[in-house]
């Protein structure tokens, strides 16, 4: 039988599907009995979703400008 | 972008065409940037790394043999110039030693503190469950100060372990790409993934239920 404190540090390898077939049964065979785990499992997962959520900001001007020049260098010398 | 996208945007960039280089800035700078203020101390330093790997990008882009995806490369090279910049500041240990350190500490995903103890019944279980995020958590997460809270968090995580989780949870590589950007091995990139993951999501339950 799996240990809550175990399942925590095995949560990584069972959401990245890197879990050896044996553990990923004792894993799932924990979260069928425990709610503590399965709240566990469900805000990491949510975690997840959320960063890959963040926002990616935007280039600013000058720093577009300048990149755009360098490339027009980098098209003569060619 | 698939690579049907990467060899046309490729073939246009080798071909001289201003806008496939603007859209691959547009597309990528700000991360790029957001990545390497990771390594380095400051905003400004983290803006010249990435001017610095655009030009290493154009001075390579006809020798790139395409073995992983165009933006991973150009990930690649911004690791490169962040860790050489760092290493230079000397303000830190190099970022392969961090990257050690910090998959090698002793660490527990949860406080040892929040499971009962061998003197109880049902030793290593929950003693302080997870506290509820409420009724709608994902919802809840996805507003745009939970957001900054987010980002905070990830700024706040040890150097490799930020890196890690930025390029597999934020940007969504998968793990060998992840080992190819930092040059890190695939035990590395676990550890540090699987602290990093446990931080944030230990963080985000005490600002949720504060």
């Amino acid at each position: 039988m799996m240990d809550c404190n175990e399942l925590v540090e095995l949560i990584t390898d069972y959401l990245e599907g890197s879990l050896a077939a044996s553990d990923r049964t004792r894993f799932d065979e924990h979260l069928r009995i425990c709610d503590g785990c399965t709240s566990y499992l469900d805000q990491m997962r949510a975690t997840l979703k959320a960063l890959g959520n963040i926002p990616a900001g935007s280039v600013g001007q000058t720093a577009r400008e300048r990149l755009l020049n360098a490339f027009r260098d980098w098209k003569k010398t060619q | 972008m698939t690579k049907a996208q990467d060899e046309l945007l490729l073939s246009r960039l080798r071909d001289g065409e201003e806008s496939a280089f603007a859209q691959l800035i547009d597309a990528l700078h700000s991360k790029l940037v957001r990545f390497a203020r990771g390594f380095v101390h400051d905003e400004a330093a983290a803006e010249d790394v990435v001017q610095e790997a655009w030009i290493g990008v154009l001075d390579g882009l006809h020798a790139f043999e395409g073995r992983s995806s165009l933006s991973s490369w150009i990930f690649g090279i911004t690791a490169n110039k962040a860790k050489t910049r760092a290493a230079r500041d000397a303000r830190t240990a190099p970022f392969s030693a961090l990257a050690d350190r910090e998959a090698s500490e002793v660490e527990c995903a949860v406080s040892p503190n929040r499971f009962l103890d061998s003197s109880s019944e049902w030793p290593g279980h929950w003693a302080q469950p997870p506290a509820s995020w409420g009724a709608r958590p994902e919802e809840h997460l996805l507003q745009t100060e939970t957001m900054n809270e987010l980002l905070r968090i990830t700024e706040g995580l040890p150097a490799a372990q930020r890196a890690v989780l930025f390029l597999r949870d934020v940007e969504g590589y998968e793990p060998s790409a992840v080992c190819n950007i930092l040059d890190l091995s695939e035990t590395n990139v676990r550890v540090l993934l699987h602290r990093a993951r446990s931080k944030v999501r230990g963080a985000l339950e005490v600002y949720l239920t504060r």
